[in-house]
């Protein structure tokens, strides 16, 4: 179980009014107000194990779901941070199958906005649909996911729980291995560390690395066991098994062998490494069951405070809305 | 008839004659009968005189890159708003792309543009006929015909031929007929799923990135058919820095390449897209400063020949879309002087070095007797105040659409009037 910093023991009075309308980019805040986050999702962690897990603030507010792409792990995180601190939360699953081509997003944010809500939820698969939504509408707007972009509360839960499991984030190496040039998880993580002045490292093969990454990593290896040599955290992302079909990858098989987490490539990084994963987990393509399921895994311990985060996230961004 | 015109007291730049001094023109019968320097001309019985109070007189500009919505999308742009759009911009051709619904790959619909353009456009409009039937890429159109019809020349437009032997023989079937070869450069696969130029600022905006190759390769193998085939070659628009040293040796030893320029990769680069600004989205991608910094050289250096608009009229349903899924294009008929004035004013490029680029330079290109003010030529002149100063709004386009990438922007210098056969198609309000 994650340990708690000091700051948990700080009530809702320490926090400052939160100075943002929406959360669509990491690259948006600044450093105190990723503090600010932190710290406001420790106090949610202690109402989530509580035995009546309320925390009515947004009691009379309304939450939309609106997942473009469907994510059964990030809605149902997202429905019940709003659930637990009192929203009503209606999830729209809008498929973008041919049925609902017609409709062009700016269409969809002008009808949904007409409905009030307080907050928008949104999944999209193109970089910047979030942006261009939040543009639209009157509400607050929390950017779940936006295609290869950004997924700012993914790296928020990312940085709690090491920060839980580390004490601090400060000092630390952290790795991110795998499909960095397709991923949004990378490079939310990599704006919150390197924010934060935290060592990063990116681990991939060429293809699958993208263009000027060395700019937002501290350093880039196509070598795994290099690349975790001596770090503290060792984040995994997830496989598209498309990508493995002889243009950028050959194979799972050979991914695996290089690319995969191991025992003998995790010997590499501090005994004391944690490994992480945004799941849904490929178990024998970028990870090895064993140690998906050993005790070095902090993948639950990333679900818990993925609700933490986002009850700290919708609480701190709706009162926003109402100071002149 | 109507009256002969003086226009006096006018800095005439002749970029064809290297002429840049004060003096006169007169214009009888649409056409410029005779032009003074330092001294009067003959002031014929009955003359209207207009005192252009030191303004630039120059040729009027000739765009050799237009997309125009008619026919098949009028709510875009038709040849009516294209044509007022034009001479708002002191265009007083422009070559119009084969892009429509039909594609422009019969001689029968360039006689039809040819006929309604001359009744619904002040600006003198040239229809350019596809290489390949529906600009599909498949089989080679009648560039015979075409020619006759009335085509200046062939281009696939917006799309790139990727058969290197249907390039082949195209260009080889178009040197049969002398007709220039108008090529835009982009290699599908290496462009694959990208909608901006590779690099740091695409992977911040998680979208996926175009190679600088896409533009090279393509352009490599051009220059050597083109080498192999002695077609007259224009590389449609170039955008990278390697596209410049391709072409700078290639020029020395095939004096029938040339190459083009949109403005917006003049004057714009990569960071200009922000935070996913669609109308920024374009075909080549905005490059890196580096790449823009190249290309005013190439420019300077002779390297690139002309400069267009690269006008493409979209409606916002296309362009207020996520930005990968947004339409390529900007409109710039109505901002393409006073864009390339700002590399005039600042110190980057000449004055002369500019308007050649889109006055004699492509006029020479296409074969037209227009593009210099001299004797017997069609009076397609304009007058610009160099340092007007104003803001790009949207209420200003005499164009359908309002895609501009040159939105709010401030611009120092504008056209006073235009005039097209000897008419005034376009007087500045305020303008004396």
């Amino acid at each position: 179980m994650p340990q708690h910093s000091p700051a948990a023991s700080r009530s809702s009075g320490d926090f400052p009014p939160f100075q943002q309308r929406h959360l669509i980019s990491i690259a948006d805040l600044k450093q105190h107000e990723i503090v600010d986050l932190l710290d406001r999702s420790e106090r949610m962690i202690d109402i989530s194990r509580q035995e009546r897990k309320s925390l009515p603030t947004l009691a009379g507010k309304t939450q939309i779901n609106l997942f473009f792409e469907p994510s059964t792990r990030t809605q149902s995180s997202f429905e019940i941070a709003g659930k637990r601190l009192g929203a009503l939360v209606v999830n729209m699953s809008v498929k973008t199958s041919s049925v609902s081509k017609g409709e062009t997003l700016i269409d969809t944010a002008a009808t949904l906005n007409a409905m009030r809500p307080d907050v928008l939820v949104v999944r999209h698969s193109a970089a910047g649909a979030v942006e261009l939504l939040s543009q639209k509408v009157g509400c607050s707007v929390v950017n779940a996911g936006d295609g290869a972009h950004e997924h700012p509360t993914q790296a928020l839960l990312d940085a709690l729980t090491i920060r839980n499991h580390k004490g601090t984030l400060a000092g630390l190496t952290v790795a991110i291995c795998g499909d960095i040039a397709n991923s949004r998880v990378a490079r939310s993580n990599l704006l919150l560390l390197g924010a934060l002045h935290v060592r990063t490292r990116v681990i991939a093969p060429r293809t699958l690395l993208p263009a000027g990454i060395e700019h937002l990593a501290t350093e880039v290896f196509t070598d795994m066991e290099e690349g975790l040599k001596g770090v503290d955290v060792v984040m995994m992302l997830r496989l598209q098994h498309e990508r493995a079909n002889g243009k950028m990858i050959p194979s799972v098989r050979e991914y695996y062998r290089f690319y995969g987490l191991d025992e003998a490539k995790l010997a590499f990084a501090k005994p004391d490494a944690i490994v992480m994963h945004p799941g849904p987990m490929n178990r024998g393509v970028e990870i090895d069951p064993a140690i998906a399921d050993s005790a070095r895994a902090v993948i639950t311990d990333q679900v818990e405070m993925g609700v933490a985060v986002r009850m700290a996230v919708l609480d701190a961004l709706l009162p926003a809305r109402n100071q002149p | 008839m109507t009256r002969p015109l003086i226009i006096d007291n006018a800095r005439i730049v002749d970029p064809a004659s290297g002429a840049d001094q004060l003096g006169a023109v007169l214009i009888e019968d649409g056409r410029i009968s005779d032009l003074a320097t330092g001294g009067p001309v003959g002031v014929p019985d009955g003359a209207e005189v207009l005192d252009a109070g030191g303004l630039v007189l120059a040729p009027g500009l000739i765009d050799m890159r237009v997309y125009v919505g008619e026919p098949g999308k009028e709510y875009r742009e038709t040849l009516a708003s294209a044509g007022a759009a034009a001479v708002a911009g002191g265009v007083t051709s422009f070559v119009m792309m084969p892009d429509t619904t039909p594609a422009v790959d019969d001689g029968a619909l360039v006689d039809f543009l040819i006929r309604r353009a001359q009744a619904q456009s002040p600006a003198r409009i040239l229809p350019a006929a596809a290489i390949t039937k529906g600009l599909l890429g498949k089989e080679i159109t009648e560039f015979g015909l075409l020619k006759d019809a009335g085509a200046v020349c062939l281009t696939d437009g917006a799309q790139s031929i990727q058969s290197s032997s249907l390039l082949r023989s195209a260009m080889g079937y178009a040197a049969n007929f002398d007709m220039p070869f108008v090529h835009h450069l982009a290699d599908a696969e290496l462009v694959g799923d990208g909608v901006m130029n590779e690099g740091l600022f695409a992977t911040v905006l998680g979208l996926r990135g175009i190679p600088r190759e896409a533009e090279t390769i393509p352009l490599s193998r051009d220059l050597q058919l083109a080498a192999l085939t002695g077609v007259r070659y224009h590389a449609a628009q170039i955008s990278t820095a390697g596209s410049a040293e391709l072409l700078q040796t290639a020029k020395t030893r095939n004096d029938k390449v040339t190459a083009g320029i949109s403005i917006n990769h003049l004057c714009l680069n990569e960071n200009d897209i922000g935070r996913y600004r669609t109308y920024f989205k374009l075909t080549p991608p905005l490059r890196s400063e580096d790449d823009r910094q190249a290309m005013i050289e190439a420019l300077r250096n002779g390297t690139i020949d002309t400069i267009h608009s690269d006008h493409d009229p979209q409606d916002t349903e296309v362009k207020r879309q996520p930005f990968a899924e947004a339409s390529n294009g900007a409109i710039g008929l109505e901002t393409l002087l006073s864009a390339a004035l700002r590399l005039v004013h600042s110190g980057d490029v000449e004055l002369m070095t500019i308007l050649r680029a889109m006055t004699c330079r492509p006029a020479e290109i296409l074969g037209l007797d227009a593009g210099r003010i001299a004797r017997g030529l069609p009076a397609d002149l304009i007058l610009i105040d160099l340092d007007y100063p104003w803001q790009v709004t949207e209420k200003s386009f005499r164009s359908r659409s309002r895609n501009t990438s040159f939105e709010d922007a401030r611009m120092q210098g504008k056209i006073m009037r235009t005039m097209v056969g000897g008419e005034s198609v376009f007087v500045h309000e305020g303008a004396a």
